[in-house]
């Protein structure tokens, strides 16, 4: 899950990471007061969870509390668009404004979970204000690294002063950097996040360190045991599609740019259906997984996703039925035809356990529906029939 | 032979009492496997469909059954528990059923189990299939057949599909291992590349990876450190969109390594046959057979 940077920089500050003086806007007129509290001279961030918010336009300054004002109108109730949004953009109903600070370097710290030593992984470099993946392809050689103790999940102090004096700060900078990179950590592990990261950590004209902007994710697995955590969700944040779908009850829905809607048990399978239908020139409208419930209602409700969808020319149904027995999908399939218009070819290969009840539950019910036998064959009938006029 | 486990398997069930638990042990039973004890606390002393006697504590039943390997379905907030609690009493593999587990109760688990020398496998997976001799996971028995091809997969319902097309066509498997779609995991693809690599009965191996992370990497590295056996890999992911978790919480690309793209050039780099698509698996593998 992801959460917005006023929500980050708050909970920083509990763990004792400094961060600029601020406040949340969401009327022109709230950030012009914050402004004038701040002293005039502010930056206005567009909250929202997408990268790239700066080329986008989303981050400006303003000298006074009437330009904030300003900036801020421009901002709030707009749809911002940067490279990790996708055309239609997201929407900005908050703003952040907050005093400036005169760099004099920018570093970088984060936190992840390093899948091949199974364990967190903090991360250190002089080279920040750029994403990690560039520093990382650019100067690999400016990032420090240091894991976790697996066994207990316990980042030492020695650990973090290492990271400190490998920055080049000068003597003074050292304590505080150490308790930056310590507090960053405590948050991570404490709060269970997938990822968290200051970047840029700067460190100001005045010889002060800061988190001039965060990130922070969390593992939604470990939401139940973070209730303060979970009431941060923002869903105004995601496709709406992709809403509906969290709210109808289906595993996994990701929308796509293109007209083949797919639905499919299980979510490698999922994806190996999308890859044949590039593979053979067609463009997968979404990525659906029903799971492995067995339920009909997830089949009727991945229906209802679909066919709201105008971009959906043709949607095929995949299933390999283990748990999710073939006669409960077909059950599904006939209920999706009574509750809706389908107005769309549906083209169906359904395999694996009862497959034969489901033979006759569709040939009773007198649904029409494209049949394919084999994997190739659904996908280059979907494809085809997606191409129709 | 075959890896982790065969005829000789007396498998414990943890968490066998539950609705998916019932249901697999069912299934699991059907296939022939030795189902020798079920572990719930506070059902011991009941026998589970009267077949299978149910302990409270997985040392209680290892003792008095000798059960040596366990199948896990406990809920994620307690699974982590339940595989140290396995682990203490020495059970190898232990095979984690169980989806949604926090990714720090598995950092914490995979480390104690390493340290024990005990075989994990899992989460979030299928489980273990050696077909013909014994069925630890929740996976289709019909798509399974007995051979000379080891399958490790990430995905479960892709590893029915292979196995299936590989089945139809004749060619069987010695073992197949559903690693799971998380991030952590108990045996990674490259440990059972190993486990494959040291089986006389495997001839061959199918690595069904997918986006994000880099087990793929690191699997292509041990098959360049003395992978003999013949390896074909099918990658799926190539049309998922960068920064997007697909079902799986380990299936999101950060970054270049974790394309699939990437992966399949660091396969292929180092002999691998790679199949675009799922059907052209048993292609590839006829080559090499």
């Amino acid at each position: 899950m992801k959460i917005h940077e006023y929500q980050a920089k708050s909970l920083l500050s509990e763990y004792g990471v400094p961060v600029p003086k601020s406040g949340v806007a969401r009327t022109p007129a709230e950030a012009k007061k914050i402004a004038a509290d701040l002293g005039g001279k502010v930056v206005v961030k567009a909250q929202i969870h997408a990268g790239g918010r700066g080329k986008a336009g989303g981050i400006k300054t303003a000298t006074s509390p009437a330009e904030a004002e300003k900036v801020a109108a421009s901002l709030l109730g707009s749809r911002l668009r940067t490279h990790q949004t996708g055309a239609e953009g997201v929407p900005v109903s908050a703003v952040l404004v907050e005093e400036t600070i005169e760099s004099a370097r920018e570093l970088y710290l984060g936190i992840v979970v390093d899948s091949t030593r199974a364990t967190p992984l903090v991360m250190a470099s002089e080279a920040g204000g750029i994403e990690i993946e560039e520093i990382a392809a650019k100067a690999p050689e400016k990032i420090i690294r240091s894991y976790t103790e697996s066994r207990t999940l316990e980042f030492r102090a020695f650990q973090a002063r290492e990271l400190a004096f490998g920055l080049n700060l000068s003597p003074e900078q050292i304590r505080p950097a150490t308790q930056i990179v310590s507090g960053l950590y405590r948050l991570f592990v404490e709060k269970d996040c997938s990822l968290a990261e200051i970047n840029p950590l700067t460190v100001s004209t005045d010889s002060r360190l800061l988190a001039l902007d965060a990130k922070l994710n969390f593992d939604d697995n470990a939401l139940y045991r973070h209730p303060d955590i979970a009431g941060l969700h923002d869903p105004e944040q995601e496709n709406p599609l992709e809403v509906k779908a969290e709210s109808e009850d289906i595993a996994n829905y990701v929308k796509m740019e293109g007209d083949i809607g797919i639905v499919v048990n299980g979510a490698g399978l999922a994806m190996a259906v999308m890859d044949a239908i590039k593979h053979v020139g067609g463009k997968p409208a979404n990525f659906l997984d029903i799971g492995t419930v067995n339920r009909s209602e997830r089949v009727v409700n991945a229906f209802k996703i679909l066919t709201s969808d105008p971009s959906v020319k043709c949607i095929l149904v995949n299933i390999f039925g283990g748990m999710a027995r073939v006669d409960v999908i077909a059950t599904g399939l006939v209920e999706a035809y009574k509750q809706m218009e389908i107005k769309v070819p549906v083209v169906a290969r359904l395999k694996g356990t009862n497959a034969a009840e489901g033979e006759q539950i569709i040939a009773k019910s007198g649904i029409k529906l494209i049949r394919a036998d084999t994997f190739r064959e659904a996908i280059e009938t979907a494809v085809t029939e997606a191409s129709r006029k | 032979m075959s890896i982790l486990i065969d005829e000789n398997t007396r498998l414990l069930i943890q968490g066998i009492t539950g609705g998916e638990g019932s249901f697999y042990t069912r299934g699991c039973i059907d296939y022939g496997t030795n189902v020798v004890a079920g572990v719930t606390p506070g059902k011991g002393g009941t026998k589970w469909e009267d077949k299978v006697p149910v302990f409270n504590t997985v040392s209680r039943a290892v003792k008095e059954t000798k059960a040596n390997a366990s199948l896990i379905f406990v809920p994620a907030p307690f699974a982590a528990d339940a595989v140290f609690e396995a682990a203490e009493a020495g059970l190898s593999p232990i095979i984690l059923i169980t989806e949604f587990i926090p990714t720090f109760d598995m950092v914490k688990v995979r480390s104690y189990v390493k340290e024990k020398n005990i075989h994990l496998v899992g989460p979030n997976c299928p489980g273990v299939i050696s077909p013909g001799k014994c069925k630890a996971g929740i996976m289709i028995a019909e798509a399974f057949s007995r051979g000379n091809v080891g399958v490790i997969s990430r995905s479960g319902t892709l590893t029915y599909e292979v196995s299936a097309m590989l089945t139809e066509q004749g060619i069987g498997q010695s073992t197949c291992i559903g690693i799971g779609g998380d991030p952590i995991l108990g045996t990674t693809m490259s440990e059972a590349l190993e486990l494959f690599g040291q089986d006389p009965e495997t001839e061959a191996v199918v690595l069904i990876g997918e986006i994000g992370g880099t087990f793929e990497q690191e699997a292509a590295e041990s098959i360049r450190q003395g992978m003999t056996k013949p390896v074909v890999a099918f990658i799926a992911g190539s049309s998922a969109p960068p920064g997007r978790r697909m079902g799986h919480a380990g299936a999101i690309v950060m970054g270049a390594a974790g394309k699939a793209e990437e992966k399949k050039k660091a396969l292929a780099a180092v002999g691998v046959l790679i199949a675009e698509t799922p059907p052209e698996v048993p292609d590839l593998l006829r080559k090499v057979l």
